[in-house]
């Protein structure tokens, strides 16, 4: 059909007959529409004329992307952070809604930000790609004093790429009046963990909360690290081909079929309403819900790591970091690193501020956290602590996305439907070569 | 992207899903169009509570199956009324076997699509003559024969876009899908339409255009396959209907 004969059906189509001048109407109805849609594209950067065309310092102006904070007032405080710069002009950009994906998707184009933030630093594909610049010469003899796991997840063949702004953590919280009631004691091992929560299962309450997949997602990490072993080993390699880990991965089953676990509660393990509306007595949840716990428990709770297998294995926290990265494709590279090195590096009452003022965050440099009034007392305290001596980061740099998604859908099938662990870790690693082998070449 | 067991799990997945959700929101609907067709009282109000779930998000219904009706825990809706009957809590959506989880999504779906193909099919209903129907009476025909004979045969435009419709909505389930399955940043590795599976693939953290792009025109093949299929079966487009 050619574009006459399609031009006249539309029109016949219309009911009305299109004459070329009221087609060039159309046309440029159409071209106003679209100038006007060119005005609403604001994707948060300057024109180029007066971006950092000029070069010079006081010329430059650097966009600086946060994914959406939950805590009132974050914002305001970064911006004020923003507007204390002198050397470069500083647009915060505030992002609400899937910040990870849209984020790296805008590394790829012209409209991305000169400084971001990203969780446990830029993904390995991002440092292979070229996409995030080496900031290793900005920590210098402050490196000692990063909290060393975090530090290490972000750093790659010696080169780090991102400055941790602050360390968030998970942890066992436990109700104590529960605990005492039943006469129990902390558990130090997994299967301690299991008597402890049968013993706590009592009606409606349950014994432990791990999230409504019963930890599927959440806790495959802590359940290797609690075996001693990990997603990857110290050179690399596929880390947890081993019995032990489908004996630690079974116990997750083991809960399961105890009907201890706490499943289906309106909001998941990351917010603290199951522990305070006594639904369950023990919770893996974050460092971040201590305030809402404190107004809705009092002191009614205490908190620890998550237990080791046995004696040849580890306790642990998982911790993780939002890192400060800058794009390459940044028009002053320069001026970006300078402004990451002031914030997150010089300016450290502004660090302590971040981690404290809002939410409960522990201070990423080791010295600022003597200093942070919230985490010195109490529950806080402790938690502080166990994140500095059995903190783990929670996935190696090289465990990538499609890793990640091979380990969860493993995970669902061992804890949910009771598949023999050894035969999904099998084909976990098959996935991992895989993507090792890319990543690595 | 075919040797790749997810996906093609996904399409089998989607294929139950249309298999069952198409004829099972057909017949509630036109079960419910007869009805309201019938009822000589408050027929407009029956009319606007069975079609207002439409006006609602299926974000928004998603989220209170999952949170409040379906929830594990003692309190949810469902749990209640088991409750009433002595039975324990059952986790909705947490398991995996028995699959509960399929009620959950089903009924939220038909609870939001039932009402709109409800209006088409009552619409279709009121065009059909009066006339008709007293000729039936004359001779003698009544119940099911009416609308064996007469009723449905004059639907048959109305069933024929309902039918393409249905489909067409089973093969974008995404919306309740993710929004009552998805937990903080997983989704299990069941119940995953091709939709789902390739937001993950492509879109999320995986960011694999690669496969997200072969994947989209296999699904597109698959849809543009049966949607022809379907035309000639109907004879989609005849005149005279």
């Amino acid at each position: 059909m050619s574009d006459k004969q399609i031009g006249r059906e539309i029109g016949q189509a219309l009911g009305a007959h299109l004459t070329r001048r009221s087609l060039f109407a159309l046309g440029g109805a159409a071209a106003v529409t679209g100038a006007l849609a060119a005005c609403g594209s604001n994707t948060g950067r300057e024109p180029a004329a007066t971006g950092g065309a000029t070069g010079g310092a006081s010329g430059t102006t650097l966009n600086q992307w946060y994914h959406q904070y939950g805590e009132a007032g974050t914002q305001q405080a970064v911006e004020k952070y923003a507007a204390a710069y002198k050397d470069a002009t500083v647009k915060v950009s505030w992002k609400p809604g899937d910040y990870d994906q849209s984020t790296a998707a805008s590394l790829l184009t012209d409209a991305g930000p000169d400084v971001f933030e990203y969780g446990n630093g830029p993904t390995i594909d991002m440092i292979k790609g070229g996409q995030v610049v080496d900031l290793t010469d900005l920590i210098g003899d402050t490196k000692s004093d990063f909290n060393p796991s975090i530090l290490e997840r972000m750093t790659y063949d010696g080169k780090t790429y991102a400055i941790p702004q602050v360390v968030d953590m998970q942890l066992l919280v436990y109700r104590k009046s529960m605990l005492d009631k039943a006469g129990i004691t902390p558990p130090q091992t997994i299967d301690e963990l299991i008597d402890a929560a049968k013993k706590l299962t009592q009606g409606n309450v349950k014994g432990l909360f791990l999230g409504n997949d019963g930890g599927a997602g959440l806790m495959g990490g802590p359940m290797l690290w609690s075996a001693g072993l990990d997603y990857l080993t110290k050179d690399n390699q596929f880390g947890f081909d081993d019995p032990r880990a489908a004996t630690a991965l079974g116990k997750l089953r083991e809960m399961w079929d105890a009907k201890v676990l706490l499943l289906g509660a309106p909001k998941d393990w990351f917010d603290p309403s199951a522990l305070t509306a006594g639904l369950t007595a023990m919770q893996f949840t974050g460092l971040w819900t201590f305030p809402d716990l404190k107004k809705g428990l009092g002191d009614d709770f205490g908190v620890m790591a998550w237990p080791a297998l046995d004696g040849q294995g580890k306790a642990s926290v998982p911790v993780g970091a939002y890192g400060s990265c800058v794009s390459a494709k940044s028009k002053d590279v320069e001026a970006a690193k300078k402004f990451v090195k002031w914030l997150w590096i010089d300016q450290t009452a502004y660090q302590l501020d971040f981690a404290t003022a809002y939410g409960f965050h522990i201070p990423s440099r080791t010295s600022l956290i003597g200093q942070a009034s919230t985490l010195t007392s109490g529950q806080a305290a402790d938690a502080a602590k166990l994140a500095t001596d059995v903190g783990h980061a929670q996935s190696p740099i090289l465990w990538t996305p499609k890793c990640n998604t091979a380990f969860g859908d493993a995970m669902n099938r061992i804890v949910k439907e009771g598949a023999d662990p050894a035969g999904e870790i099998a084909k976990v690693k098959t996935v991992a070569d895989a993507e090792l082998k890319r990543v690595l070449a | 992207m075919l040797s790749d067991p997810a996906f093609r799990n996904s399409l089998v997945t989607f294929l139950a899903f249309a298999v069952f959700i198409v004829p099972t929101t057909f017949v509630i609907s036109l079960g419910a169009a007869l009805l309201v067709a019938r009822t000589r009282v408050m027929q407009s109000f029956f009319r606007s509570v069975f079609f207002l779930p439409t006006a609602c998000s299926y974000v928004v219904a998603a989220l209170v199956w999952k949170m409040s009706i379906f929830s594990g825990i003692r309190s949810g809706l469902a749990n209640a009324v088991l409750g009433w009957f002595g039975a324990d809590s059952i986790p909705w959506l947490s398991l995996a076997d028995p699959p509960w989880y399929w009620l959950v999504i089903v009924t939220a779906r038909l609870w939001l699509q039932v009402g709109f193909y409800m209006i088409l099919f009552l619409a279709g209903i009121q065009r059909i003559s009066p006339t008709l129907y007293e000729a039936a009476a004359i001779d003698g025909a009544e119940g099911w024969k009416v609308f064996r004979h007469i009723t449905l045969p004059q639907l048959r435009a109305t069933s024929t876009a309902v039918l393409l419709l249905l489909l067409i909505n089973a093969f974008q389930a995404f919306d309740e899908f993710y929004n009552i399955l998805s937990t903080f940043g997983t989704y299990p590795p069941y119940a995953r339409p091709p939709l789902v599976y390739l937001y993950y693939t492509a879109l999320g953290s995986g960011q694999d255009f690669g496969h997200g792009s072969a994947g989209a025109v296999i699904l597109t093949l698959i849809i543009a396959i049966v949607a022809v299929v379907q035309g000639r079966i109907l004879r989609l487009g005849d005149r005279g209907d």
